[in-house]
């Protein structure tokens, strides 16, 4: 049972999914109990896998005994181990998180939500797992196609904003497709620890080239790199809140999964750091993409849209730690993986809540918030305080490797843009618990009057608790930020 | 012109999928955009299956066995016949590019799916006109 649990971690999601619609069928209020069951499983699946990966080094998974070249292989090291626990434990609470919201915003679609939900997870998981390149392709498509969808039954103007996303998520797929043909074409491999065994001899031939070109793009239409991210805001603040609170941390943080897969794995490091100039443009990408998603997240006056362009500069922050190139930053890099799931997680849930309560999410919506829900605003805080990089929390330590390993490359420009986006995020923060607290009661008495007879109204139980949870973790990493590095993480960047 | 002559599939793919580029780009009309995107993938999958080809008569395995059972009338010497590479087209693009018609479906269904949730609401199709109704 132990030696399966890789590949139930993909399948019982996946044929669970299928089933939903016939409990949805027998009982609609089944589904609920069902997804959260399901999501428990994968994740304790996730788990087991994790805890043999770090006592026993890396699985080797067989899809039908049929040894590799030739068969699928599922491989986790402690890379995967790490993106699928992250995965599985994020869906497991967005899923508890779900029902209120759901309830609320598509009463008469709850099954069918739940069903794509599931394929949702499943294709995330797939992708994290998978030692293959088409494996990784067809799951690639298979969380996007689910998020399309999930995106599309949101608010006013979720389809158009869908359907920008299906046309520039496609050709970023169609573009990794092609550079699966054209590494098959000259080595007739998929995969990936034998890509990696052929190409070494090949790296001069153009044709490896011009794939290496085309997985970075493609992937970089997937991550919502800079000036590829003009789908990204209008798709996830469309989105149902719960659709936005499992895409927004995964979907790009995958794909980021997905690059350094591609860099350091099928590809040898010193190719993708010395061979390509690759990794000077990934730094300057990253350092645009973090100023652009800083100045452009301070125009906002939605919440979620705000958070948004945060994540367009986050992308930024993993994308120039990779840039950097030296082992210092890439550790901060994945490091920041971690954290950033964790974080944008929890901005979404608070986002989601402030929309369960207000039927917005507008920053004005947090006017007078820190009485009325005190919990959910504390959850809030400490959140915002790692986005910042207040040392208690884990986006301190990420962030700390990323500027060390800058330091180290004497890449200043990206320590500038580090900095620049830390006072920029403390500003956005801080505009919204002034918000929050009130401070300018400038209505004076008549409105003070109304203020001390707002009581407490915390948001639903199965909403407050992800939230708290998530809080909980941000403090969690960052207090055992070192068992994490050297347990995990530090196995999981490349040699250089 | 040898060059464009002798790989002329590998140049029908280029432009072919340059045509969909430029539809997804270009055209204003959704379902355009749409039928773009789809010659764009079916380019790609012209791209695979030609890849697989081999010059020098190489044909499928499965008549290449029934010839064989012909000449030799021997089942042992019908399975050697057909391990040999060099005579047979390899099956392996072809299988991935099965996955890939079935996202390629996937994708249109969704996508138009989609289309149709966006003409019932401003019953339009051009994107310039449903911004404007959006405002």
């Amino acid at each position: 049972m132990m030696e399966q649990a890789p590949i139930l971690i993909v399948v019982v999601p996946l044929m669970c999914a299928l089933m939903t619609p016939l409990i949805g069928w027998i009982r609609k209020e089944l589904c609920y109990p069902w997804v959260i069951l399901t999501l428990a499983v994968s994740a304790g699946c996730a788990f087991i896998t994790l805890n043999t990966v770090i006592h026993n080094g890396v699985i080797h998974y067989y899809l039908g005994n049929w040894p590799p070249p030739w068969g699928i292989e599922y491989v986790i090291d402690h890379l995967n181990a790490m993106m699928v626990v992250l995965v599985s434990a994020t869906a497991f609470l967005v899923a508890v998180y779900s029902k209120k919201s759901i309830e609320q915003e598509l009463p008469d679609k709850v099954v069918y939500f739940y069903t794509v939900f599931l394929l949702q997870v499943t294709g995330f998981l797939g992708i994290v797992i998978t030692g293959d390149v088409f494996n990784l392709y067809v799951f690639l498509e298979i969380a996007s196609l689910a998020g399309y969808a999930l995106i599309a039954i949101g608010e006013e103007g979720a389809p158009l904003a869908s359907f920008r996303y299906i046309v520039l998520g496609t050709v970023g797929a169609c573009f990794y497709l092609l550079a699966v043909g054209y590494l098959y074409i000259v080595t007739g491999s998929l995969n990936m620890a034998d890509l990696a065994k052929i190409l070494p001899d090949l790296y001069a031939s153009k044709v490896v080239l011009v794939a290496f070109a085309f997985f970075m793009v493609g992937i970089a239409l997937k991550m919502a790199l800079f000036p590829l991210h003009v789908w990204l805001p209008d798709a996830y603040t469309k989105a149902p809140t719960t659709a936005s609170a499992l895409i927004a941390p995964l979907m790009t943080k995958v794909a980021i999964y997905v690059m350094l897969r591609i860099m350091f794995t099928v590809f040898q490091p010193y190719f993708s750091i010395e061979f390509m100039p690759i990794t000077k443009i990934l730094l300057w990408a990253g350092i645009i993409a973090i100023f652009g998603g800083a100045i452009m997240a301070l125009a906002q006056t939605d919440f979620k849209r705000m958070l948004c362009y945060i994540i367009v500069a986050e992308v930024g922050y993993m994308v120039g730690g990779v840039g950097v190139a030296n082992a210092v930053a890439i550790k901060g890099t994945v490091l920041h993986i971690l954290n950033d799931v964790v974080m944008t997680l929890g901005l979404f849930t608070v986002a989601g809540i402030i929309t369960y309560k207000m039927r917005h999410h507008n920053l004005d919506d947090f006017k007078g918030m820190f009485k009325k829900m005190p919990l959910t605003m504390a959850a809030f805080v400490t959140v915002a305080l790692s986005i910042i990089g207040v040392p208690p929390t884990c986006g301190f330590f990420s962030k700390w490797y990323l500027l060390q390993g800058a330091v180290l490359a004497g890449q200043w420009m990206f320590v500038v843009a580090l900095l620049f986006s830390s006072l920029i995020n403390i500003v956005l923060f801080f505009r919204i618990f002034e918000i929050g607290y009130e401070f300018h009661t400038t209505h004076g008495t008549h409105d003070h009057g109304h203020e001390e007879m707002m009581a407490v109204e915390e948001a639903p139980l199965s909403m407050l608790m992800p939230t708290l949870i998530v809080a909980a973790i941000i403090i969690m990493i960052g207090l055992y930020n070192q068992p994490i590095i050297s347990n995990l993480i530090q196995y999981a960047v490349p040699k250089i | 012109m040898d060059f464009i002559i002798s790989k002329y599939n590998f140049w029908i793919y280029i432009v072919l999928m340059m045509i969909g580029f430029y539809a997804m780009i270009a055209k204003k009309n959704l379902v355009k955009k749409i039928i773009g995107m789809n010659i764009f993938q079916t380019a790609i999958i012209l791209f695979f299956v030609s890849t697989a080809f081999k010059k020098g008569g190489a044909t499928l395995p499965i008549l290449l066995d029934i010839h064989s059972t012909h000449g030799h009338g021997q089942g042992h010497a019908v399975a050697q016949q057909a391990i040999e590479v060099a005579n047979y087209i390899n099956p392996l693009p072809h299988v991935l590019m099965l996955t890939a018609i079935v996202v390629m479906v996937a994708t249109l269904g969704v996508a138009l799916a989609i289309v149709i949730m966006i003409y019932r609401k401003y019953h339009t199709l051009n994107e310039d006109e449903i911004i404007k109704a959006m405002k």
